[in-house]
């Protein structure tokens, strides 16, 4: 919280000390200074006092963080606290939302996110995103995840869209599951392998981060597991930020891990720490299940 | 007593009914202390007794209105002593007698006439007397029936429910069986006009001049019922209309569900429609005395000889008629598709047109063909502006500035006008009319078929 809102609660707070006694866990922690590191020196994104606004109501205050190169960062918080809104922020996802307002300095590769400048189309291709609910193209399996490299003009020989089609598969772990099928739906496949098939078209255009937005919310167990070692692969290659609501998947998969609370980004740190020893009050109610 | 009269008062007769059966429940359930002592509502058992009192009184009085006029006609007719030979003179002869009885027949009656015209008035006043007796015994028997049955654990809610389910299963068969009646009399008046002119002849022949030589003696008006250059004059102006609506249509359907905003889409959108809502008589003129001689002009502007009613001029204001059909149905379709594809294709950086093309039509494409092709079968049917714009010459012709005919302008002008109901040539409107129909249906039913296939695709 900047200083103004700081004060301006403070103003208010000693007229009415008894009401906020009573006041659930949020409130009695007036600070939303966040705890722990958010920033490392082999920063791919950083951002600086990211506020977004939509319409009149706030959704992140005041929020900096950094994401490492080659990193997983997990990104967890009960719902609605904007983890994902911040996600979006990431590859301006949040531009097709009417009413959404950025403010605050993003940079990846120290190259300004926002800006008059900045051209969104080769930002999406750099910043690649899975979303929550699996979204095949209606077009075949191919088709879906040629459709990347094709708009960007990556391949210019059917042999090396085929090849790029290929890896990606193989990649995403689905090659062996549809390569004699590469011509049916994308929309036919199970709930998992079109997830995975999402990976798999997100990496076709070579992105340098990946943004995962709840990636195993619709799926299975099973399809959930095969997923996280996918992600766990991917980050030889690929910067990585994942939302999501289970503690457990953060945990397996992220190196670091940040909490959420109302907006604001109240703690990252090292995923261990976080779940072991976690620094804040909200943090550690929030892990040990006594809300959200 | 009179028709109405007998309506209203059966109409009393049902609402008494219902107020009986109410109180009679309300009573029977205070009596066994509270409302779930009884089978159903009081409102049900009303119902209940009112259906009876009603409803077979009221199919009594329809059967009565439909049977009584031929039944009283035919007991008429045979008291009469020396019938004529034909249909016709004996038409004539009741409209004689009918007209007798009414008292407005000028000059002097026949004695058999007159004689006829008493019995009729006779036999009419003792079926008023016999159908109004018959329909208040009826009802009141019925509704006293219900009484006499009623018991608290009559299931009275079931047996009205039942029979509701029998009306509304009956109002919506009537569109059903309308569009039935209307094919079957199309049907068999056209076969008629086949035992005329030879099917082949009407499908494939090139010539259509459907005068026909009135007397025997009469020259150059053989007739000729060659439908193809009335399929091909449709077809023509059809596609200029499609040519016209298509793009049009589905682009502004795009920038409405695509780009524009909240509050452009809320304007544009309603003005849109207003295209469909003018009546196409006005777009006929405005396409006869704005856009023809227009059309005329321009041809003779760049060196093409135009005539004054053109397949364009016709098509092109028929394609502006058809423009709302095409983007209102294209629009829902296109804002039917989840907003998630969209996510994806921008989130792998996709340029907005790029998202719109390669991902979103696509995604909506079996909608807009769907909607695309009731657009077709709309343009097919359309009369009032290719009847003042496209012309009556029925041309074999490839040139959309030349003027062509349709099939729905013949079927107007073969049944406009003096007409003898057995010649070919008003019977070939009613083959002009089943072509037409069946092609429609088709069409309809494909476009239905394509529309509801893609609804399941993303429900």
């Amino acid at each position: 919280m900047n200083t103004m809102t700081l004060e301006a609660t403070g103003m208010t707070a000693p007229a009415k000390p008894q009401t906020l006694e009573n006041e659930t866990v949020d409130s009695q922690i007036k600070v939303r200074e966040t705890v722990g590191a958010p920033f490392c020196d082999n920063a791919k994104l950083k951002m600086r006092n990211v506020n977004v606004f939509y319409s009149e109501t706030q959704a992140i205050h005041n929020v900096s963080l950094d994401i490492g190169r080659n990193e997983v960062v997990a990104m967890i918080g009960p719902s609605g606290c904007g983890k994902s809104t911040f996600l979006r922020c990431l590859n301006r996802m949040n531009d097709t939302i009417e009413g959404c307002r950025v403010e605050g300095d993003l940079t990846l590769d120290d190259e300004p996110i926002y800006g008059p400048k900045v051209d969104v189309v080769p930002l999406r291709a750099r910043v690649g995103m899975v979303f929550q609910k699996p979204n095949p193209f209606p077009k075949s399996i191919y088709e879906n995840v040629a459709y990347g490299p094709k708009i960007h003009g990556i391949a210019s020989r059917r042999a090396e869209l085929d090849e790029i089609v290929e890896n990606s598969l193989r990649r995403a772990g689905l090659w062996s599951e549809v390569k004699d099928r590469l011509d049916k739906p994308g929309t036919g496949l199970s709930g998992g392998q079109q997830q995975r098939l999402c990976i798999a078209r997100a990496i076709a255009v070579s992105p340098e981060v990946i943004l995962m937005d709840e990636p195993c919310s619709a799926l299975d167990p099973i399809a959930t597991a095969r997923i996280e070692e996918l992600i766990d692969e991917l980050r030889k290659n690929y910067t990585i930020a994942i939302v999501t609501h289970s503690m457990q998947q953060a945990a397996r998969v992220s190196q670091r891990t940040a909490y959420f609370h109302l907006g604001h980004l109240v703690e990252v740190n090292d995923t261990e720490t976080v779940f072991t020893n976690p620094q804040h009050e909200l943090t550690e109610a929030y892990i040990t299940g006594r809300f959200g | 007593m009179q028709t109405p009269t007998l309506f209203a008062l059966l109409l009393l007769l049902v609402l008494i009914a219902y107020g009986t059966g109410f109180s009679r429940a309300a009573a029977a359930a205070r009596g066994r202390g509270g409302m779930r002592k009884l089978a159903a509502l009081p409102s049900y058992y009303g119902t209940h007794t009112a259906l009876w009192c009603g409803l077979p009184a009221l199919l009594l009085l329809a059967v009565w209105l439909v049977f009584d006029e031929p039944i009283i006609r035919a007991l008429v007719m045979n008291g009469v002593a020396d019938m004529p030979e034909t249909i016709a003179g004996r038409d004539l002869l009741y409209a004689q007698i009918q007209n007798q009885a009414a008292g407005n027949l000028f000059g002097e009656a026949t004695p058999q006439v007159a004689a006829a015209a008493e019995r009729l008035t006779d036999l009419r006043n003792g079926a008023q007397l016999l159908q109004t007796l018959m329909v208040l015994i009826l009802s009141v028997g019925l509704g006293a029936f219900a009484m006499l049955r009623f018991s608290p654990q009559l299931r009275a809610r079931e047996k009205v429910e039942k029979v509701f389910r029998i009306i509304l299963l009956g109002c919506a068969s009537a569109a059903i069986l309308t569009t039935v009646g209307i094919l079957l009399s199309v049907l068999f008046e056209s076969l008629r006009f086949f035992q005329s002119v030879p099917v082949t002849e009407f499908l494939f022949g090139l010539h259509w001049s459907p005068q026909m030589a009135l007397r025997a003696d009469q020259v150059g008006s053989s007739g000729a019922f060659g439908a193809v250059p009335l399929f091909t004059g449709t077809l023509m102006v059809s596609a200029i209309a499609m040519f016209v609506a298509v793009p049009v249509g589905l682009m502004s359907a795009i920038y409405l569900a695509e780009y524009a905003g909240k509050r452009v889409r809320a304007i544009a959108k309603p003005v849109l429609e207003i295209l469909a809502g003018v009546p196409t008589v006005v777009y006929g003129f405005f396409a006869a005395l704005t856009v023809a001689p227009f059309v005329r002009e321009a041809a003779a502007a760049v060196g093409l000889q135009a005539s004054s009613e053109s397949a364009l001029a016709a098509g092109l204001v028929m394609g502006v008629m058809i423009i709302p059909f095409v983007s209102s149905l294209s629009d829902d379709v296109i804002n039917a598709v989840p907003q998630s594809l969209r996510d994806g294709a921008l989130g792998l950086g996709s340029t907005q047109s790029e998202t719109i093309r390669k991902v979103v039509i696509p995604a909506a494409l079996p909608g807009i063909v769907g909607g695309v092709l009731l657009a077709v079968s709309r343009a097919i049917g359309e009369t009032m502006i290719v009847v003042m714009a496209a012309g009556l010459a029925a041309n074999l012709t490839a040139n959309p500035l030349e003027s062509v005919t349709t099939v729905t302008v013949q079927i107007v002008t073969l049944l406009v006008g003096d007409q003898e109901f057995d010649s070919p040539k008003t019977l070939a409107a009613f083959a002009l009319g089943l072509m037409l129909f069946l092609s429609t249906l088709v069409l309809n039913f494909i476009a239905l078929h394509v529309v509801k296939k893609y609804r399941e695709q993303y429900d």
